[in-house]
């Protein structure tokens, strides 16, 4: 018989976040997935800035936490100096697409081996709803309050889209939380990046469709219909990149 | 392949960066991350290949900001790691430095100083001593500053900096400048290559929490009782820092009429015109601070006490003047010389600058007295 029980990999302390918000899904299937592949012991977490900040109470395994967009720096710093550790990277849009995507596209060209999980929600949700690099046009948000107008505003960053061509990652996919058979997708997509730091292969990069009902001023359940009928005409799901068999 | 490639004392002649460079690589550095800027180029250069030598990592980083962080993840590993870059390029590293400081992590990094502000030039300057002595990034915290004033030094202060940034996890840095960084000289390491399997194990590095408590190092402290307490810890980490680890040098002060306060290349040019007014009979001594913070702030006060004239010299609009005015609190005449912009000053410029500073009268006590305008 199977029982459902929290991960080992996950501490006791009660998550703070919004209902309806996506991070405490993904929080959970990673922590399965460490313990899955049992690697809790030799696993450096890494924490952005954004809502995500606190994910170091969260992980019961050794967790850093860096400056905003710094992590696959810091994460290069720590593969490098202890190639044996486990090392994923948790950003969201403003971290990873906007004041960090030098840093990505960096670590992602010298396929550094970790593993990122890239959680889109289309909005800065810590700062209270400012605009992201991936808010979708029309979009209105606290610093786009008529709309995301892409001539003035500039069009949302495809991460998948951008990174793929480039030689350097191993896996590239675009996967959802916001319905149930998109988590088993998402699980499945998580695991396949830890493998694929664990076999040596590269950079791998997963991104997570999130929705964030506070920020966008939506329900629950709204949210949900905004990720389906908005985001991922947008944003495509499904593999970039997969370099992993070869 | 000899991979300790210089015996202890063995003297050598080499460039200030390589000096650098190979002085760290010889205390234990096994990773670098940096981004080219002249004048310090040939510290990435020559670790490119002599970490590989050393089996260690070298990466030339996309930007200062990710060689600073890159840091960051390798000194919460373990490693002895560096960087090195020039004026606005430490001012991008500012941000990573701060985390750093507050993560109380050791790194050792230098600023082989160029021409500022902006985009200035590549020719040797003082105008970072702010920068460095203050923090430099933002929120209240201190580095180990190391004015070395020789390749010699240049060479054998990384392990100084290692050892010091290791006992108070704290990051410590070498502020050179261009000359120190291109000239060669004759040297010699005065210590042994470092084994670094053989340094004091570290309690809290990311290592995988197998067979203990899981560690975070974290800076986010939102509870504002604990960010309190975190402020007051570095202060009396800081506090110890100050009790215990200042060094400076002195010459001729027994007798001297007037003191020259300098560090770095300034320092070598003052003793250039402290020989040549000796000659002439005039009693000038030398103070120069080997640590810029800690500053060596009780022996400017002794100092200022006994002698009734300082002057200080610096390649840039006056900054170690400052704290040379605060800490001889108002004993003492205080003159100043600076040769802004990339200009080396000479011996003879110096010299001019003690003369008149002996001839001045009715000068305030404690007032910074600018002789350039002169």
């Amino acid at each position: 018989m199977k029982v459902f029980k929290k991960p080992l990999s996950m501490t006791p302390i009660p998550m703070r976040y919004c209902p309806g918000c996506g991070h405490g899904i993904i929080h959970r299937l990673i922590a399965e997935v460490i313990d899955e592949f049992d690697i809790r012991e030799r696993t450096v977490g890494i924490s952005p800035v954004g809502c995500s900040v606190f994910i170091d109470e969260y992980f019961d395994c050794d967790m850093i936490q860096t400056a905003h967009g710094r992590a696959p720096a810091v994460a290069t710093g720590m593969k490098r100096s202890i190639p044996n550790l486990v090392v994923f990277s948790y950003q969201g849009d403003g971290d990873l697409a906007a004041i960090g995507t030098a840093e990505t596209v960096h670590a992602a060209t010298r396929s550094e081996n970790f593993t990122t999980i890239f959680v889109n929600n289309a909005i800065y949700g810590m700062t209270g709803g400012q605009q992201a690099p991936t808010t979708m046009p029309t979009q209105k948000t606290t610093t786009t309050p008529f709309g995301r107008e892409v001539k003035i505003h500039g069009y949302p960053i495809k991460v998948c889209e951008m990174l793929a061509p480039l030689d350097g990652p191993i896996y590239l996919e675009r996967v959802t939380v916001h319905k149930a058979s998109g988590v088993l997708k998402a699980k499945r997509a998580i695991k396949k990046g830890f493998q694929s730091q664990l076999d040596g292969l590269g950079f791998s990069l997963i991104e997570i469709l999130s929705p964030c009902p506070t920020g966008w001023g939506l329900t629950c359940k709204k949210a949900c219909e905004y990720v389906d009928e908005v985001m991922i005409p947008y944003y495509p799901l499904g593999v970039y990149k997969d370099l992993t068999q070869k | 392949m000899n991979i300790e490639k210089y015996k202890k004392g063995e003297k050598i002649l080499i460039k200030g960066n390589e000096a650098m460079a190979e002085g760290a690589v010889r205390a234990g550095c096994r990773f670098f991350g940096g981004y080219p800027i002249t004048p310090q180029n040939e510290v990435p250069e020559y670790l490119s290949w002599r970490l590989f030598e050393a089996g260690g990592t070298f990466i030339q980083a996309e930007s200062e900001v990710a060689a600073i962080n890159m840091l960051y993840g390798a000194a919460a590993c373990g490693t002895r790691s560096m960087t090195s870059s020039s004026g606005c390029g430490i001012s991008l590293k500012q941000e990573g430095i701060s985390y750093i400081a507050s993560a109380e992590l050791p790194i050792f990094y230098a600023n082989v100083i160029r021409g500022g502000p902006g985009l200035g030039n590549i020719a040797p300057c003082q105008g970072d001593y702010f920068q460095a002595t203050r923090g430099g990034g933002h929120g209240d915290y201190r580095v180990i500053v190391l004015a070395p004033g020789s390749v010699n030094e240049m060479g054998n202060f990384p392990k100084l900096a290692y050892d010091l940034a290791d006992k108070y996890r704290n990051p410590a840095m070498i502020l050179a400048d261009g000359l120190l960084g291109q000239m060669m000289e004759p040297m010699a390491f005065d210590f042994d290559w470092v084994n670094i399997d053989k340094l004091p194990p570290k309690d809290y590095t990311m290592t995988g929490c197998k067979g203990r408590e899981r560690r975070i190092i974290n800076t986010l402290l939102m509870d504002i009782n604990v960010l309190e307490r975190h402020n007051w810890h570095l202060f009396e980490k800081y506090e110890q820092i100050k009790a215990n680890e200042v060094r400076f040098e002195e010459r001729y002060t027994d007798d001297a009429d007037i003191i020259i306060v300098a560090f770095g290349t300034s320092a070598r040019i003052a003793v250039d015109a402290i020989t040549k007014a000796r000659e002439q009979g005039i009693k000038v001594g030398l103070l120069r601070p080997i640590t810029l913070w800690p500053f060596p702030e009780k022996i400017v006060a002794e100092l200022a006490e006994r002698v009734g004239k300082i002057l200080v010299v610096e390649m840039n609009i006056g900054q170690l003047v400052e704290d040379v005015k605060m800490f001889a609190n108002g004993k003492s005449e205080i003159y100043f010389y600076g040769r802004p912009g990339g200009v080396v000053p000479t011996g003879e410029e110096v010299l001019d600058a003690i003369k008149r500073a002996l001839k001045s009268r009715n000068v305030k006590l404690g007032e910074i007295n600018h002789l350039n305008k002169l």
